[in-house]
Parts: C-alpha cells; structure tokens; sequence
C-alpha cells in the first residue's frame, strides 16, 4: 500500500511529540528536525539515546517527551533497542503485553556516534534485521564536548581538535565519511537522509520508511548555532542552503537501491553556504585559500556528476 | 520431570540454572571458557525445549545493553561471560545496575590480559566489585544450578532490584564433569515464580524516562545511595531466600561457608573452585596437629561483613589466599576482610597470600607453607608483608622459558614467598 504523502508545510502534523522548553541550544538544527521526526513517528514510542547533546533532552525529573526514553551509553544504542524490540516480541508473544502496549522503537544519537564508536552496534542491529528507526542528528562533531572533530567532520572545517594554524591552515584535512553508503551496503529496507529546511520530504520519508518492518535509518544534517559558529536565527537558512549548494544531498535508499529526492534545479556555489559559518571563516580571512575552496566545489560537482549519471542510466 | 542426577561440567550446570529459572531472552557473545552455556542455551532454545529467544550480539558491550534494556522492559534474561569480554563490557556493568534491573549473568573467571591467557583467577570478576551487581561465588558444579535460582530470587526481590553474578572458575569448574542434582520443574517453579515486574518498565499506556541524566551531585548521589542501600537490604533478603531453598531442595548456601572452622585457630580464607584444594589441605594439617579450617566466602556483594566476624571471632590467625592481584596493593579480598574485622575488639592476625594467578596450581606444599606462615606468625606476633606464591619448581621452569625466550641475565626480582619446593 503506498503512503499518502504530503505537498506541503500546511499539511505537517499537528501532533507535538516534543514539547517545548529543553536545555538545548537555540537554533538547533537537530532539535528542529527533530520534532518533526516525532510528529511522524506518534507516540507510541521509546527513544533510545547515546550520549550527545541530545541526552540533556531528559534531565531527571524532567522530560519534553510525550513518549518513552532510555539513555543507554554512547556506543550502544542500537543493543538497547535490540534489548527492547526482543522484549516486547517476547512479551506480546507470550500474552504479557496486550499487543496495543507495542512501541515503535528509535534510536537517537550524533554523528560522533554513528560514524564512529556506534558503528560496530549499528551494522549489528541492521545486520540482525533489528526493527527500529534510527535518526543520527550529523552536526558534524563531538558537539556535546565542545565540537571535536569526529569521522562525520567535513574537509576543512574548524574544530576543537583539528585547530587553524601555521602547521595546518586548513583544520580537517580527512574526508567526512560517507555514512549512508556504509549503511547502505548492509541493505536496509529504508534509508534517508534529511534535513530541518525541508520539512515536507523529512515527513514523507517517515511516512515510507514506516512500510517497512526492519532498519530504517535517517541521517540529518543538524546546523549547530555554537559549533558551526553561526547565527542561531538562521540555521533553518543554513539548513537549506546546504542543500541549494548540493552538500548535503537529500535521497533514499530503498533496499540498496537510491533516489534523490531533492536536486536543485540550479545548484548555488558552496561558499554562499560556508561563509556564513565561522568554522570555515579560515577559507577566506585573513587570505582566501582559494584551492581549498576549489577543491570542496570539485567534490560537490563530482558527486553531483556521478548522480546524474547513474539516476539517467535508471530513468 | 522429576529430580535427576548428572554428571554436569560448571558450564551445563549454569545452562540448566537458566533453563529452570524459564528465562525469557538470551543474549551473547562468545568467549572462553564461557562458551558452551551458550551454545547449551542455543540448542535447546532451537529444539524447542526452552521457549526463549537467543541473540547473538555484536560485542560484549552491546551484549550486557541489551540485557539490561531487555530486563528493564520486563522479561527474565540470562547472559554469560569471562575476562575480557567482562572488560570489554564494563561500562554497562555500572549503567545497567544503575538501571536496577534484575539481569543475572554467569562469569566464568579467566585471568585478564596482557599476558593473554584462558586459566583463572578473579580479577574479572573483582573488578566489577563496585558496579553495583551483586555476586555470589562457586565452588562446585552443584553449586552454580542452584545460585543461578537463587541469583533471580535475590535480583528480582523488590527490596534489591539489583543485577547479580554467578561466578565460576574457569576450567577447573567450567569443564569439570561433577554430580549435580538437577530439580525437577515444578519445584524450581515453587521457588522461583514467573518474573512480574511491579516497577518500571516500556508500554505504550506508560510512558516513562529510564536511565536518564541528573544534574549535580545531589540526585546522583541519592541514586547511588539507594542502590547501596538496596545491595545491604539484599543480605537480609538472600538469608530468607536460602531457607526457602533449603527447604524445597534440602541444600543449605550461607552466605559464607565454614569448613572445619568451629574449633579452629588457624583459619584460610579462600572462594571459588581452588576452595576444594583448601579444604585438603586444612585435612592434612588437621592430620599434622594443626588446628586448621577454612572459610570460603560465596556472597562477595552485599559482603556479609558480620557473618565474616561472626566466623573469625576468637579466631588465633587467619591468613586470605587470594586468587587475584591488585597491581600496587596486593590482595584485593585480604583488604576487605581487614576492613571487616578492623572494629573488632580481638582480632586475629591477619596474612596476606596470593596464589593460583591465570589457573597456576596451588600444591599442597604451598599450603603447608601458609599454615607454617600463620603458626610462625602466632609465636612471633611477626606479620610479613603479602606472599606471592611460587614454588622453586617453577622458577627454575620460567628461568629456562626465559632463557629460551633469548633472555640472557638472571631476573633481579626476588619473590617474596618463595617456597622451596623439593620436588
Ligand atoms: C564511551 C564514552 N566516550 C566518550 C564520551 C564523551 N562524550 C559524551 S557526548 C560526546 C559527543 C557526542 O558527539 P555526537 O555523537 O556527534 O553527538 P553531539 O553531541 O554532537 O550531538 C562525547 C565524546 C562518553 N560519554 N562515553
Ligand atoms: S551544540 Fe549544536 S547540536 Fe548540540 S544542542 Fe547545541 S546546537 Fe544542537
Ligand atoms: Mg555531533
């Protein structure tokens, strides 16, 4: 049965799942997509967390949750919500849970998690065929320690370990990962990634990926006010012009097999999207490192050549 | 099924532990000398004879979260263990007792890494001393079905609400093949009835926060306070749960247990599978005039500091053979009872001995040795500082793998209780 999918921002869901007033920072961009996520997802629910900013959502007496929540450590998210799938299987199975007692079953971490300590757990649980949604908020660092780089950090971005100097005037000089391609090579049943600026393709992937029993994994690209030393009023901004500029690629992966769903008609230059961030300021003061800035572009344009490729080879 | 008799190694013993207690949910990880719980567990789970559900998980790490998320939903869960795999999970030792879930969990001790090796001693598992778990150590086959009962009794009191570890030696009770007295169905359920969980746990009508954050020292404290609390309360309720057991299957588990200790002067305190090698050895200096006996401690955490008095009093000198180093102390079980018997108005002289580091055998002559120790340090009033056992049969064998190794020099450590050996 297809989803009926929705055309436009006036037909999000009315239903708040996170309430407001959380100790997270203003601007968030993980937050924001967040709460759409959850009026996707409903109530019935249990979020699992590993450590990040997000875990500050729960402060003991305190929740924003309509729905369940279990902070388990930073590695293992994915086991806890093995633990909890299997339980409530177990129990409906053996008629100690009247099947109208089921929740679905989310994960949330960062990046710091899912590219890198998290891994192991997470191809595990995709690997076991483990029903559960998995949203990773990619701010693009270790935000909650103060924004470290981690295996998500893009090329030449500014951060606590990877520090702008006379050594190294570029910051990070490895590659971001390409997390949806490692996830994507375990061929889950659905696999997306998304962004706050477009709230209408973030609720119809969830509406999808809800088809499918098993992994279903979103990425999304979180505009971090402190980290990416920007104006906390325009992270929804920031979040779209990632995407205007083609960075952050918005598409789906249905079994392996992948569709963009966002491609600007034209693609704006990269640096309308790095300059409005401090953790790039490097690439144009005190001189423009115009070979980095050229490089980045080439990266986009590469990836972007490629999609067009095999997206026309399949139409 | 009715009672039977088995032969049973330690490991076949825990899985039957775990298959009477009915657990709902397994999940694993593999590791020596661990293993063969679990692949016990997998086959009957697939024949059908157990209805649980087996996983095998990622990592040890993965494996104890998952536990922990399982039990804190509501089911009954069983997961083994050993050493590194203990090591590699330690995290979630602390973040699932903090989570108070009733988890039981094997340990087959094996000695930690580096060197790495596959024999025991009990720096796994006293490592994991303070994390909130509670522990009850083996020494027979017997022994680890029945804890295994009572470890869900304790864990699942409402009082307690706290994880527990059965703990067995490796090899030496893991693969040994001893008689064990296999209950019968409906008398482990008269003992241990399904889990019902009255806390909280995951259901759509009752959402709920588990687990989650707190900010300052205040509420962490609180909640660290509770579970020691609930882990003192645990002594109180593992002697009510022992009566019962005794009285539906007619064996009786103190929480320490005395050997020969009543009229004893000198007493060794030992745990776990070498507590058999003990027990000899107080037989042949009881031969020799010695008036010896032998306390083996079982429940570690809560640690039944009063029944350890109680035990020891007027006790002439007690000397503790722990199977476990503490790099830059010494003995890790020496400490706690000092620190138990510290308030006592007559206190015994009390020797530290450390033996039967990775499975390395404690001969009989090294026990002769520490009954030596402890009579010379009656007549004398003279305590020498911890003895690290090793006999001079096997320095003269590391000398030679030395040599062989292309170490030239002689070592210039000199062991401090070094035992002649004649042999
Ligand atoms: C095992 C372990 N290592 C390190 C930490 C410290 N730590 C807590 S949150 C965090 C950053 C998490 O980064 P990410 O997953 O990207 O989430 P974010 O904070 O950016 O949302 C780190 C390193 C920890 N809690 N546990
Ligand atoms: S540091 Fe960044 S990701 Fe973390 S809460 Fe603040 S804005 Fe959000
Ligand atoms: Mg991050």
């Amino acid at each position: 049965m297809e989803p009926t999918l929705i055309k436009s921002i006036k037909d999000l869901p009315a239903e708040e799942n996170l309430l407001p007033g959380t100790p997270i920072c203003a601007g968030c961009g993980g937050l924001l997509a967040l709460r759409h996520c959850l009026k996707a997802l409903g109530k019935k629910t249990v979020i699992v967390n590993a450590a990040g900013c997000f875990t500050l959502l729960s402060v003991y007496p305190f929740t924003p949750f309509q729905n369940s929540w279990l902070y388990t450590a930073m590695a293992c998210a994915p086991a806890g919500a093995q633990g909890i799938r299997d339980a409530l299987d177990i129990l409906i199975k053996k008629g100690r849970l009247d099947p109208g007692e089921d929740l679905k079953v989310i994960v949330l971490t960062g990046d710091g998690v899912a590219y890198d300590i998290g891994l192991a757990s997470t191809s595990g649980a995709i690997h076991r065929h483990l029903d559960f949604y998995y949203i990773c908020s990619d701010n693009e660092a270790y935000g909650n320690t103060g924004f470290q780089s981690s295996g998500a950090t893009p090329f030449a971005s500014k951060t606590g370990t990877t520090p702008i100097g006379k050594i190294s005037p570029t910051g990070t000089i490895l590659a971001k990962k390409d997390l949806f391609e490692i996830w994507r090579s375990h061929i889950p049943p659905y696999l997306a990634t998304i962004s706050p600026g477009h709230p209408v393709d973030l609720i119809n992937k969830f509406k999808k990926a809800e088809q499918y029993k098993g992994p279903k994994l979103f990425i999304n690209l979180s505009p971090c006010p402190p980290g990416w030393t920007a104006d906390p009023a325009h992270s929804a901004r920031l979040a779209k012009l990632a995407v205007d500029t083609g960075i952050w690629a918005l598409k789906e992966s249905l079994y392996g097999d992948v569709r963009h769903t966002v491609i600007p008609k034209k693609f704006k230059p990269v640096e309308e999207y790095l300059k409005e961030q401090g953790r790039f300021a490097h690439l144009f003061k005190p001189v423009r490192q115009e070979d980095v800035l050229k490089k980045i572009q080439e990266m986009v344009d590469t990836y972007w050549k490629d999609v067009q490729k095999k997206e026309s080879i399949k139409a | 099924m009715a009672r039977t008799r088995e032969m049973l190694t330690g490991n076949a013993s825990a899985a039957w532990g775990v298959r009477l207690a009915e657990v709902d949910y397994v999940p694993t990880y593999p590791i020596t000398p661990q293993t063969e719980i679990i692949e016990t567990l997998a086959k009957w789970i697939c024949d059908g004879v157990m209805d649980a559900r087996f996983v095998s998980l990622d990592s040890e790490h993965s494996m104890i979260t998952a536990a922990g998320a399982a039990s804190a939903t509501g089911v009954r869960v069983f997961t083994a263990t050993s050493s590194q795999g203990l090591l590699y999970g330690f995290e979630m030792l602390y973040t699932v007792a903090g989570w108070r879930v009733p988890l039981v969990m094997v340990n087959v001790s094996r000695g930690l890494s580096a060197p790495i090796t596959l024999e025991p001693d009990h720096n796994d598992i006293l490592a994991a001393r303070d994390s909130g778990f509670l522990q009850i150590h083996c020494e027979t086959c017997q022994e680890v079905l029945d804890s295994i009962l009572m470890a869900y009794r304790l864990a699942e009191d409402e009082r307690v609400l706290l994880p527990m570890f059965v703990n067995m030696d490796g090899f030496h009770l893991s693969f040994t093949r001893e008689p064990v007295e296999v209950p019968d169905i409906n008398e482990a359920r008269r003992f241990l009835p399904p889990y019902q969980p009255n806390h909280a746990f995951f259901k759509a009508s009752q959402p709920m926060a588990q687990g989650l954050a707190v900010i300052g020292g205040s509420p962490y404290s609180y909640f660290k306070y509770q579970m020691h609390l609930a882990s003192m309360k645990a002594l109180d309720v593992y002697k009510e749960i022992a009566g019962e057991f005794e009285e539906i299957f007619g064996r009786s588990y103190n929480t320490i247990e005395g050997y020969m200790t009543e009229d004893a002067e000198h007493v060794l305190i030992m745990s776990n599978s070498f507590s058999t090698l003990g027990k000899d050895a107080v037989k042949k200096a009881r031969e020799r005039g010695v008036k010896a006996g032998l306390l083996k401690l079982r429940l570690l955490r809560p640690f039944p500091d009063a029944d350890i008095k109680a035990a020891l009093n007027s006790k002439k000198v007690v000397a503790v053979l722990d199977q476990n180093i503490s790099i830059g102390k010494g003995g890790i079980l020496y400490s706690e009872i000092a620190g138990a018997l510290y308030h006592e108005q007559e206190r015994p002289l009390l020797l530290s001995f450390i033996g039967g580091l990775g499975g390395k055998n404690i001969s009989s002559r090294e026990f002769e040795f520490i009954f030596d120790s402890m009579i010379k340090a009656d007549t004398t009033g003279e305590i020498s500082a911890p003895q690290l056992l090793y006999t001079e049969g096997e320095w003269k064998e590391m000398e030679r793998l030395k040599h062989l190794a292309g170490k030239k020099q002689e070592s210039q450590i000199k062991i401090i209780g070094l035992y002649t050996d004649i042999n």
